[in-house]
């Protein structure tokens, strides 16, 4: 893979931009001026601790260190997600389970496929891509989970009353929060390439590589993001509906 | 011989007393109206009988049997619950319908639908009609039928006639009479005074969440 570099007095010239934007809200009073300042100078002291960090990764090639960075990562996103679903009962724990299992997954698929290699500079950026996606879609799970219990309870309670177990009981709204965890990635792959070309793809042709080499990879990302996604999303409702009921299978 | 028994059923909700310290009994083939104003705890004391809801304190017992102990989904499939508001899922009157068959892994039978079509006065038609096209009096019917496909031992009524015209309560009075003549027990909870007497062997009386009449009329 050809391998792109920039100039620090480059970077510095691209500096400018910041100056335009904050020009702006200046001449329009839109006070944004420190806002603009105080995220520009996060972003580039975050992303430059990223970077020696990832160096550092990088350079040890251990894969039990990647596996425990990974592990790191997926906790990250567990803990992100079940915040997201606070009346979801061992929230944390189904979202470790679900972003794990969608992780693992499609991981090993790639693996095994030779489409990556166990190395931290490919394992590391493709997991926090599909440990986040998978972590924004179990998110939206949980909130759709939540509304529906709260909205549908009639529905439930009604199909209790028949004598039916909480999953036929529910499993309407188990599908519809599979659904909204899944359609924003659904969506996004109808629009690939017409709407945007996406971030995987926009690197690879920055950094020098052919396009039609790069649409191999923006093709890979697709299908493990999807793969993923549908993964946690079914794992999540499956082992969070079930916490809507006590042990006496009763709506809580 | 009594089918349901209530031994000191207390029942709180967020430290609010709902229903304090109801004792009665129920025999097979009662017909008991159960009356008193909004918010005497009539609702809720049903909830318990199909334990969607379970008692802060005491027992209910059914055939004996504590239902506190007793498997919830049989339970319920004996003791069937029909809302004061109906509510129909899916997207016909078949897909309500097929739902008890479906649970119990069961074939349809349509013999045993038209049947109750029959005594609650329902063109057959009707079984693949949407939802959306039925009226509040169908829509009643139907969810009566869906919980009486399965000869329960027990009926639990809210209300059901509450929002529906002359002629549509006639009907579903007397295919409600008819069953607990065919030895269906039965609990309604009903407002109006004439049809709680005209039907009913017994008229339970609640206010504040206590019993404070149980009068046998017949």
């Amino acid at each position: 893979m050809n391998t792109a570099t920039m100039n620090v007095s480059s970077l510095l010239i691209a500096s400018v931009l910041v100056i335009v934007s904050m020009g702006f809200s200046y001449f329009q009073k839109l006070k944004l001026e420190k806002e603009t300042l105080i995220g520009v100078i996060r972003a580039i002291i975050q992303l430059t601790a990223v970077g020696y960090v990832l160096n550092f990764i990088f350079g040890l090639k251990n894969p039990l260190f990647t596996t425990m960075l990974v592990l790191f990562m997926l906790y990250n996103a567990a803990y992100n997600a079940s915040k997201r679903g606070k009346n979801i009962r061992n929230g944390l724990l189904i979202s470790f389970i679900s972003i794990g299992a969608g992780t693992a997954v499609t991981l090993s698929i790639l693996v095994i496929a030779g489409a990556i290699k166990y190395e931290p500079y490919q394992i590391v950026p493709i997991s926090g891509m599909i440990i986040s996606n998978a972590m924004v879609a179990i998110g939206l799970c949980y909130k759709q989970l939540i509304s529906d219990f709260k909205n549908k309870r009639d529905e439930v309670e009604t199909k209790l009353s028949l004598g039916a177990d909480i999953l036929p009981s529910s499993i309407n709204l188990i599908r519809d929060s599979i659904k909204t965890g899944m359609l924003p990635t659904i969506d996004s792959m109808k629009t690939l390439g017409i709407v945007s070309l996406p971030g995987t793809m926009t690197g690879l042709i920055l950094a020098g590589t052919a396009p039609l080499e790069a649409i191999k990879f923006q093709i890979m990302v697709t299908f493990m993001l999807l793969s993923t996604t549908s993964i946690a999303a079914f794992s999540a409702c499956y082992l969070a509906y079930k916490g809507f009921f006590n042990e006496r299978k009763q709506l809580r | 011989m009594n089918i349901l028994e209530f031994n000191n059923i207390i029942y709180k909700d967020d430290d609010k007393i709902i229903l304090d310290n109801i004792s009665f009994d129920v025999n097979t083939g009662d017909f008991i109206s159960i009356v008193g104003p909004s918010g005497s705890g009539k609702s809720t004391l049903l909830k318990l009988c199909s334990h969607l809801k379970s008692p802060t304190s005491g027992t209910i017992l059914f055939n004996g049997k504590d239902i506190g102990k007793s498997n919830p989904v049989n339970l319920r499939k004996d003791i069937a619950y029909c809302f004061q508001t109906p509510y129909l899922f899916g997207d016909t009157v078949s897909d309500n319908l097929s739902f008890p068959y479906s649970i119990r892994d069961k074939k349809i039978d349509m013999e045993r639908i038209n049947y109750l079509f029959s005594i609650f006065n329902l063109d057959k038609d009707l079984f693949s009609k949407s939802i959306l096209n039925l009226s509040g009096g169908e829509k009643q019917r139907v969810a009566l039928i869906r919980t009486l496909l399965f000869e329960p031992k027990i009926l639990l009524l809210d209300e059901v006639t509450s929002a529906l015209d002359v002629d549509n309560t006639t009907t579903v009075d007397n295919a409600i009479r008819d069953l607990n003549s065919k030895g269906l027990t039965i609990l309604w909870i009903t407002h109006n005074p004439q049809q709680s007497k005209k039907y009913a062997n017994k008229i339970l009386t609640l206010e504040n969440g206590k019993i404070t009449s149980l009068e046998v009329i017949k």
